[in-house]
């Protein structure tokens, strides 16, 4: 299984490069896109690893860098990294809770050439967004932090996941990002990997609130044009059609976490098997042509039915291979999030089990004390 | 702004932060680089895209493409402005 494959002329250059530069983080949203099983700091990569990481990133044609977590500004060299990426002429977005981010810092990252900041907002109400979060006083403290990243001149992206506790201000969240400043906002519907899978039926809106939210933020889409640029991340569970997940599997993006381990996408340890090469061991473009991870889903040859002969199946890859995993217990089945699957009912009463249900306490997502 | 009068003629058009034009050694093309955002450009708007220096105007531009290309500075005004606007309104250009 560890023999290197020849690379395909086939595989083109990736585009985007997530670096988890750690998996510390003071929030502990319930949803969180790291996996249940954290790294802790004594694992993490150290400054000239990911220095390299970024060089080699580089030379295999990433153009865009998204420094991310857990929360990167618990890394004590994350000006360090920027200004490194900045040298070899990659594009960074820096994805942050704004937990742990002083002016100071905003100012030396604006200083290292940083490009683009993303601001995670939990909800647009006060009390509920620090419950969210798990943390009193997070959301005034990131409507501060958003004030230094506009007062520095970056362009800000505000980045709102939305669930039952807070669906209802859909279109709140969008005027919430606009008063900031923002010129983009993600209203990400939940996606259910990581921590928000076992936290689903605490999570879970009903269809009826999802349609009304998705209706609220398309007209106010009209009413931004030219002023915020609205990206709407679908709710999956009350979708007809799945997401083209990652753009494809192996396509354009490549995820290292904070260990090194080199991942198609943030959630595909959760598939079993896999096999996932570290840049401790291997250059990124060994990984990206000759990881058994990456090869095993890329391109279409790997489908069956309904995919393989789907007109889709360039436009949406069969969707989220995690997903599939998830919920039929094979990586390579359609995503049921189409409407061609024949898990799609299933998913669906899913959905309507989950949102229907009493309230449930979140499991909070945390790294064991002696971990941070 | 769409008619190229003379006031127009005089914006110097730019970059705002968190938007860069760069060579994309592995595929041997310009990108225009943006938050969440990545636009692949063909000869002509790399060509337009590489005098938005923050220092020539748009008569400067379009001067210089019309004898880069031997072409009607009326036509190549048209083409620089609808290119420009179009990015205007993705917030990728400042006019």
């Amino acid at each position: 299984m560890s023999a290197s494959v020849a690379p395909s002329p086939s595989v083109g250059h990736p585009i985007g490069l997530l670096a988890e530069l750690t998996h510390r983080c003071p929030l502990a949203c319930p949803y969180c896109s790291n996996p249940l099983a954290l790294e802790g700091r004594e694992g993490e990569l150290d400054t000239s690893a990911w220095k390299r990481v970024f060089t080699e990133a580089a030379k295999l044609g990433i153009l865009q860098v998204h420094l991310s977590g857990g929360e990167p500004a618990a890394r004590r060299d994350l000006v360090e990294l920027v200004a490194h990426c900045a040298s070899v002429g990659l594009y960074t977005n820096l994805i942050t809770s704004g937990i742990g981010v002083t002016e100071k810092l905003i100012n030396q990252l604006a200083d290292a050439g940083l490009d683009h900041v993303q601001l995670s907002i939990q909800d647009s109400e006060p009390g509920s967004a620090d419950k969210i979060a798990g943390y009193k006083g997070a959301f005034a403290k990131k409507q501060a932090v958003a004030g230094w990243i506009k007062a520095a001149d970056f362009p800000l992206t505000v980045n709102a996941v939305m669930h039952r506790a807070n669906i209802a201000r859909s279109a709140a969240m969008v005027e919430l990002a606009v008063a900031l400043g923002a010129s983009r906002v993600e209203i990400a519907h939940t996606q259910y990997y990581g921590w928000a899978l076992p936290n689903r039926a605490a999570l879970m809106p009903t269809r009826a609130e999802t349609e009304a939210a998705v209706a609220d933020v398309e007209g106010l889409r009209k009413r931004y044009a030219g002023d915020i640029v609205i990206d709407l991340v679908i709710p999956d569970y009350h979708a007809n059609y799945p997401k083209a997940c990652m753009g494809g599997w192996a396509k354009q993006f490549i995820n290292v976490t904070p260990s090194g381990k080199v991942l198609p996408c943030h959630a595909s340890e959760t598939i079993p098997g896999l096999e996932f090469w570290n840049v401790k061991d291997h250059g990124l473009d060994d990984i990206w042509h000759g990881s058994p991870a990456f090869s095993i889903y890329r391109g279409t040859d790997w489908m069956a039915e309904p995919c393989r002969s789907c007109e889709r199946r360039e436009i949406d890859f069969g969707g989220c291979r995690c997903q599939a995993f998830a919920l039929t217990g094979d990586a390579s089945a359609t995503d049921p999030a189409c409407y061609k699957s024949p898990y799609h009912a299933r998913m669906t009463e899913i959905a309507d089990a989950d949102s229907s249900g009493q309230p449930v306490d979140y499991i909070y997502r945390r790294l064991p004390a002696n971990a941070l | 702004m769409t008619e190229m009068d003379a006031e127009t003629l005089t914006f110097v058009p730019k970059f705002p932060r968190g938007v860069r034009l760069k060579h994309d050694e592995a595929r041997q093309e310009w990108v225009l680089l943006a938050p969440e955002r990545l636009i692949k450009c063909d000869p002509i708007a790399a060509a337009v895209l590489q005098l938005c220096d923050g220092k020539r105007s748009l008569s400067d531009i379009i001067t210089a493409l019309a004898e880069q290309y031997k072409a009607d500075p009326g036509v190549i005004g048209r083409d620089v402005l609808a290119l420009l606007n179009g990015l205007k309104e993705k917030k990728m250009v400042q006019l």
